[in-house]
């Protein structure tokens, strides 16, 4: 018979191992509390889940100014996409839907194009084929690309009315419920 | 921070691929480790094929029941291979009550069966902190330490790496505890103990913790809470086995 195992055997010594590790345990999670604002990150910029959308303002299709932080107040889903990527082509159709039936509630979309990997011409083709009425940035420099860390296309991001980003879905594509499912979700956090 | 692997025209989504290789070299220590505790090997697999798949089905079907109105108009969805639209409690619950009911049915004693699948899950724990470091997740509380990492807009503890040294030192532990004849219960529910008591220490350097009263952070008093019941069951199952002798 050990002595480690005799902790565990005997009553009054598994007792105070026992409290012992409780104090310690408890001791530990008060020094290591925090305050809110250590770890709840929504005041960063970062492309994920709890930070806030980084900011950027392009030239759209045609031709106006738009920057993402002027839609704080409304939910927004940012795609970032391209003409020759095949599951942008196959969820764009479920986003003008989704954009349709949500946008009386304030929903916005922008669907960035990687202008940089691609080309405006074929992205106007790609906008007229689809019928696509929401704002299309064209991201010529690789701006937000960069900032948002782009590594497959497409990327959608789901931003909340205070700019925060609530979910993440890289690659496609995306079905209808997924997208109204997210949508939903961004509305229930705003109310 | 990887967490996309361009191989030619694919992208493999890295993080998924760390846990489905954990998961399969997870099954082959545990098939491995079922002899040495007389349970049947093929039954162990099963059972964690089936509480897999359940779990999967589950954590979607708790996903749809969320967002009812958006499945109904379009059901064919509710089999998107998306695994953002997956709920992780309900599929857990679901898969724990599988391998319970499937592990009943087939006469799977519990301890012996807990016990053959510690090394198992303790290197799932490890595969877990490769998916973490792989896609940024699990990230560290910003800090001025000089080991610190800059990720997510600001320097921060490494926890992905700590999570990894420290799973990996509890998967040793487990491995070499394999050689111990102890009494039934004691691989798993030190590997249960070891495994809380690491998360208690690990999460006061993460970012991203979700706080409750007072600032305390809810997995260290649940991984307290767990470690705790740990030593009560391993201070029983020492006491009864001691009673017998």
């Amino acid at each position: 018979m050990n002595h480690l195992s005799s902790i565990f055997i005997n009553r009054s010594r598994f007792a105070v191992f026992f409290s012992l590790v409780l104090i310690l345990g408890m001791t530990w999670t008060i020094v290591s509390s925090a305050d809110r604002a250590e770890t709840t990150s929504g005041l960063i910029p970062s492309p994920r889940e709890g930070f806030l959308a980084p900011d950027f303002t392009l030239t759209t299709l045609d031709g106006e100014q738009v920057t993402l932080s002027d839609m704080r107040g409304d939910p927004v889903i940012l795609n970032l996409w391209a003409s020759w990527c095949p599951p942008c082509r196959a969820e764009m159709p479920a986003i003008q839907e989704v954009y349709d039936s949500n946008r009386d509630r304030g929903l916005k979309v922008l669907a960035v194009n990687m202008t940089y990997q691609d080309s405006a011409p074929a992205a106007e083709a790609f906008v007229r084929e689809f019928n696509l009425t929401f704002p299309i940035p064209l991201d010529t420099t690789g701006a937000v690309g960069n900032g948002y860390q782009m590594r497959a296309l497409p990327s959608t991001f789901f931003i909340d009315s205070d700019g925060v980003i609530r979910q993440v879905i890289i690659g496609g594509p995306m079905s209808e419920a997924t997208l109204q499912s997210a949508v939903e979700a961004l509305f229930e956090d705003g109310s | 921070m990887l967490p996309i692997l361009q191989i030619g025209p694919l992208a493999i989504q890295l993080p998924g691929l760390l846990l489905l290789a954990g998961v399969w070299v997870a099954t082959l220590l545990i098939e491995r480790a079922a002899p040495r505790y007389k349970i049947s090997a093929a039954s162990v697999n099963s059972m964690i094929f089936y509480a897999l798949i359940a779990g999967l089905i589950g954590a979607r079907l708790g996903y749809v029941l969320q967002f009812v109105d958006a499945y109904a108009a379009d059901p064919i969805s509710i089999l998107a291979l998306n695994p953002n639209t997956l709920s992780f409690p309900e599929g857990l619950l679901v898969g724990i009550l599988t391998a319970i009911v499937y592990g009943q049915r087939k006469g799977l004693p519990l301890w012996p069966t807990l016990d053959a699948m510690a090394p198992g899950l303790a290197l799932f724990m490890l595969s877990l902190g490769l998916a973490h470091i792989s896609s940024g997740d699990a990230f560290g509380a910003p800090t001025d330490v000089p080991w610190a990492i800059n990720l997510w807009g600001a320097e921060r503890h490494p926890s992905q790496v700590y999570e990894i040294l420290g799973s990996g030192l509890v998967l040793l532990f487990v491995m070499r505890a394999e050689r111990q004849r102890w009494i039934p219960g004691i691989h798993a529910l030190s590997f249960v103990a070891l495994t809380a008591a690491l998360r208690l220490f690990l999460e006061a350097f993460r970012g991203d913790s979700v706080l409750i009263f007072a600032g305390l952070r809810l997995a260290q008093l649940l991984s307290l809470t767990i470690l705790l019941a740990a030593l009560v069951l391993i201070h029983f199952r020492a006491r009864e086995s001691a009673e017998q002798t």
